[in-house]
């Protein structure tokens, strides 16, 4: 029962509930009186509001109440917070808006909160909300990134008369300036990265209620951080006291960053639900979770690379324009920024970048983290440059990047990081030998006989991960320390509960976590349970994005574990009546060192609780520990994703025929769930390269809000991958361990437009624009062709 | 949206024109619509229910005639409000010329809807204008011809 847990594929032990209806999930929560509510929306994307008669709407059958944004604005409800201060190369703070949960004058993007409606039923809500009468004047409005600041745009905040949150930039401008001055070659590309719709499974829900005995609320919210949620609700929107108020996030079904975010319906729930003082329930509808699910990406890029003759990097500038969309959501301002620029050194040694970014406002759903989150699209400058040096340079792929790797650690980048261990060669060798590079050209011929093209494209990429050490992140302007607590409760008899200010919504944190306790503590997996999801039972955590759960979040986890030992040694000297420096502790077993006297864990944890013999005077009862954690670096992941393709000329379709990729995630818990989490990274940047695109008219009416339009991928437009791991482990986490979570959709979407241009590089194609459709690229075919 | 076509109908200019600026007669004519209320010499209160694939919707709105250049040609605009299945505005050209006793009448429309109606119909929209346009010209033709 004690053998080494850590490496080991353990099924997950969420699945039973999971598999067999068990999950209790925001709407399965029903509480006794409950009211439903609908959120009446904006079907413009910019228009001012002349006046809301909801004179009928209140009438209506089944009606309780219906706020609009003067309701909010009378009882003093604050704007939802941006989480992260940038600070522009002019020296000035970003612009903020406010964010009114509801419409307070005008509404800014198609599916903006104009009134809620709260009524007995689901249906008598929405029939209600019909009644609602809205007197718009529709206003001209701005869509795309780059055409916000160009003079006579629409303006979508007065206090930001040109569209602009701020212009920030990243590194050494005249050092980058003067290499380029003097480059052998610089390579350019301009491109946008395209826009992304997150699509977790479970739409967002959220049931809110109120208790006049004790002035309390709970909220049962789809979010991936409880504690974080509380605290923006709380103490910048509400004017809450934070013992008053308790979030909990049960079973969440997918995340993808879109649920970290405070968001305006379950704020409005909450402090409905006092006002009526009843509970309210509100699910999105899939319609709405396309147009107020914060969406992704979003940036228009110009990007060069300056090299030597020999495909030595010189340096690299690049220029964004990032698009907010309308307002700015909780962590919008640091993803094309601190989590964009600071990566753009990839695995290479480029010893000078500069990065400008200026982010703008227009009249779109807001923009925030998503899987990847400022990282892939860091991955596809970096990548689409490099490989496309290549080729004009008429070098071979896989050395140029050899050429340039970083091979000794630390190694300070210049943008920032201070990346602390990795083996760049190791993983591109392995993933050149798993996807038999060497066989490619014969496959090629081969294809080019039955009429195809076959492609086959590299990247390698580098991500940030295990978010955040609390003092560099509030450098950078993070307004809060991003690290992470956990608490270790022994139970008498010795078995064990563990509380993780991480959340699991799809990771499996629930056995990963408990493989790291039992492992560390020797125990059987069955003796752990891990609790995640409530305020009200969770001393603090600030959640689940970035891939930091297992790096930060494990590790307060194991630091209480250390606690819950050293504490436990204590006791067993005094059960054995040795020095307290005499007492081993291995495999569950508390041992007097070199005699054979020792005393199990259930019975130390038994003396702790119910103790008759006991040293009060030196030694409180009790087996309990909590920790926090706060990261002394970020983790570097990183690995070579290899995509092969073949396109048909005569239709455009591309076909994923291999996807081979070798990440090193550093030390692995549990190699199943690892793998899980790369596959569904992968369809994700995948589907980012082939197939998904946000698409809105020139009036910002979302032209891509239902799955006849908005492509998602299914299995049949994946090839099984082929999945590697490396290990070098972390230097600086107990654990060794880097996160996995994002790799997939970080590494994928350059690795395919890559494989697309080389399919299509002898007819000229040096771009092909994501997502690369059949249409895009039976057009690039058809008018190089011409040519 | 946009949408031009033409049309022959079986009766002299004068009255094709004056059945054209009937409220009563577009009432009957164009499907879905529940009334037209003359709100002053050129512009219309219009009721009128409207299906886009799964979104339907009742919309409230005016309609304004202007250009006005009798027995000959006319601009139309529409704007209306569907509540939660959100917007539609647009606006037709018409013109009317006489041929062998009866009226050739040329259209050209463009219509912009928002909302659900753009998010879930968009892709069907146009099918759903050029079915109003057959139906609507069908029923006048009806109409104007005493049929």
């Amino acid at each position: 029962m004690n053998a080494p847990l850590i490496g080991q594929s353990i099924k997950r032990k969420e699945d039973y509930r999971f598999l067999t209806g068990g999950g209790q999930f925001t709407d399965d929560v029903t509480l006794a009186g409950q009211a439903h509510a609908c959120f009446l929306r904006s079907p413009h994307a910019h228009a001012r509001i002349r006046g809301i008669d909801t004179t009928r709407a209140r009438a209506a059958a089944g009606v309780v109440a219906v706020f609009t944004g003067d309701d909010l604005a009378r009882a003093k409800v604050g704007g939802l917070p941006c989480g992260w201060l940038i600070t522009g190369t002019d020296g000035q703070p970003m612009k903020e808006p406010p964010h009114p949960p509801l419409a307070q004058g005008k509404v800014r993007y198609v599916g903006d909160h104009v009134a809620v409606v709260i009524a007995e039923t689901l249906n008598q809500a929405r029939d209600a909300a019909e009644l609602i009468e809205v007197d718009y004047e529709s206003l001209p409005a701005v869509v795309q990134a780059a055409d916000a600041r160009k003079p006579g745009a629409p303006a979508v905040h007065d206090a930001a008369p040109d569209n602009t949150c701020y212009v920030w930039a990243l590194g050494d401008k005249a050092a980058v300036d003067r290499a380029f001055a003097s480059a052998g070659h610089v390579t350019t590309l301009e491109f946008i990265n395209n826009r992304l719709i997150p699509n977790a499974i479970e739409p967002r829900a959220a049931v809110a209620s109120y208790s006049r005995a004790d002035d309390a609320y709970t909220l049962y919210v789809t979010t991936q951080n409880p504690h974080v949620e509380r605290l923006l609700m709380t103490a910048f929107v509400l004017g809450l006291p934070e013992h008053k108020v308790r979030v909990i996030a049960p079973d969440v079904g997918g995340g993808f960053g879109s649920k970290i975010y405070l968001y305006a319906e379950e704020t409005v729930l909450t402090w409905a639900s006092r006002q009526i003082n009843r509970p309210i329930k509100w699910t999105a509808e899939r319609s709405e979770s396309f147009l107020s699910d914060a969406h992704g990406r979003d940036h228009v890029t110009r990007a060069e690379l300056a090299l030597d003759k020999s495909g030595k990097f010189l340096a690299m500038r690049v220029t964004t324009t990032a698009n907010m969309g309308a307002y700015l959501s909780t962590f919008a301002s640091c993803i094309p920024t601190i989590l964009y620029a600071t990566l753009l050194a990839g695995q290479y040694t480029t010893p000078a970048i500069y990065c400008e970014v200026t982010a703008v406002f227009t009249n779109t759903t807001p923009v925030d983290a998503y899987r990847g989150a400022g990282r892939p699209e860091a991955t596809y400058v970096v990548e689409r440059l490099v490989e496309t040096a290549a080729r004009e340079l008429k070098m071979d792929r896989a050395d140029i990047r050899r050429r340039n790797f970083i091979k000794e650690f630390p190694y300070q980048t210049p943008v920032a990081l201070l990346y602390d261990t990795g083996d760049y060669d190791a993983t591109l060798t392995e993933a050149i030998k798993l996807a038999d590079v060497a066989g490619f050209e014969a496959r090629r011929k081969e294809a080019e006989k039955r009429g195809k093209l076959r492609g086959l494209g590299y990247s390698t990429y580098i991500e940030a991960c295990g978010i955040a050490p609390s003092n560099v992140a509030g450098a950078l302007g993070a307004r809060a320390g991003l690290y992470e607590a956990g608490e270790i409760r022994v139970h008498p008899t010795g078995s064990v509960t563990v509380f993780t200010g991480s959340h699991a919504h799809g990771q499996g944190h629930e056995t990963t976590f408990a493989q790291v306790v039992a492992d560390r503590l020797g125990m059987s997996i069955e003796n752990v349970d891990i609790v995640h999801g409530d305020t009200g039972r969770i001393l603090f955590g600030m959640g689940t994005y970035g891939s930091r759960s297992i790096a930060v979040g494990g590790t307060a986890i194991m630091k209480a574990a250390d606690k819950i030992i050293a504490k436990g040694r204590k006791i067993a000297a005094h059960l054995l009546e040795a020095a307290e420096t005499d007492i081993e502790y291995e495999r569950g077993i508390f041992k007097v060192a070199g005699t054979d006297r020792k005393k199990t864990f259930a019975e130390v944890a038994f003396a702790a609780y119910v103790p008759h013999n006991y040293p009060l005077d030196k030694l409180e009862p009790g087996l309990n520990e909590s920790a926090f954690y706060d990261p002394t670096n970020f983790t570097f992941p990183a690995g070579s994703h290899i995509c092969e393709l073949e396109i048909d000329p005569d239709t455009g379709q591309t076909r994923i025929v291999n996807f081979t990729a070798v990440d090193d995630f550093g030390k692995v818990i549990n190699p199943m769930i690892v793998e899980g989490q790369v596959h569904g990274g992968l369809a994700q940047g995948i589907g980012q390269a082939l197939l998904e695109g946000c698409a809105y008219d020139k009036d910002g009416q979302l032209l891509t809000g239902t799955y006849m339009d908005y492509a998602m991928p299914r299995a049949d437009d994946l090839p099984f991958f082929k999945v590697a791991t490396r290990e070098t482990p972390c230097t600086h986490n107990p654990l060794g361990v880097k996160g996995c979570g994002e790799a997939g959709a970080i590494g994928a979407p350059a690795a395919v437009i890559n494989a697309i241009v080389d399919a299509l590089g002898p007819l000229g194609v040096r771009d092909v624009e994501m997502p690369a459709t059949p249409e895009r690229v039976w057009r690039l075919i058809q008018s190089a062709n011409k040519k | 949206m946009e949408m031009t076509g033409e049309q022959l109908i079986p009766v002299a200019q004068a009255a094709a024109w004056a059945a054209l600026n009937d409220p009563e007669v577009l009432k009957d004519c164009v499907p879905g619509c529940e009334s037209i209320t003359r709100v002053s010499d050129n512009e219309y209160d219009v009721v009128m229910t409207a299906k886009v694939g799964p979104v339907s919707a009742k919309f409230k709105g005016k309609m304004t005639v202007t250009h006005s250049d009798p027995p000959r040609a006319y601009t139309l605009s529409f704007e209306g409000q569907g509540g939660v299945a959100g917007f539609a505005k647009g606006e037709a050209n018409v013109a009317l010329t006489p041929e062998n006793g009866a009226t050739r009448l040329a259209y050209s429309a463009k219509a912009t809807v928002g909302g659900k109606l753009a998010q879930v119909g968009s892709r069907l929209i146009d099918g759903v204008a050029r079915q109003l346009a057959e139906k609507f010209f069908d029923a006048f033709n009806r109409r104007v011809s005493g049929g």
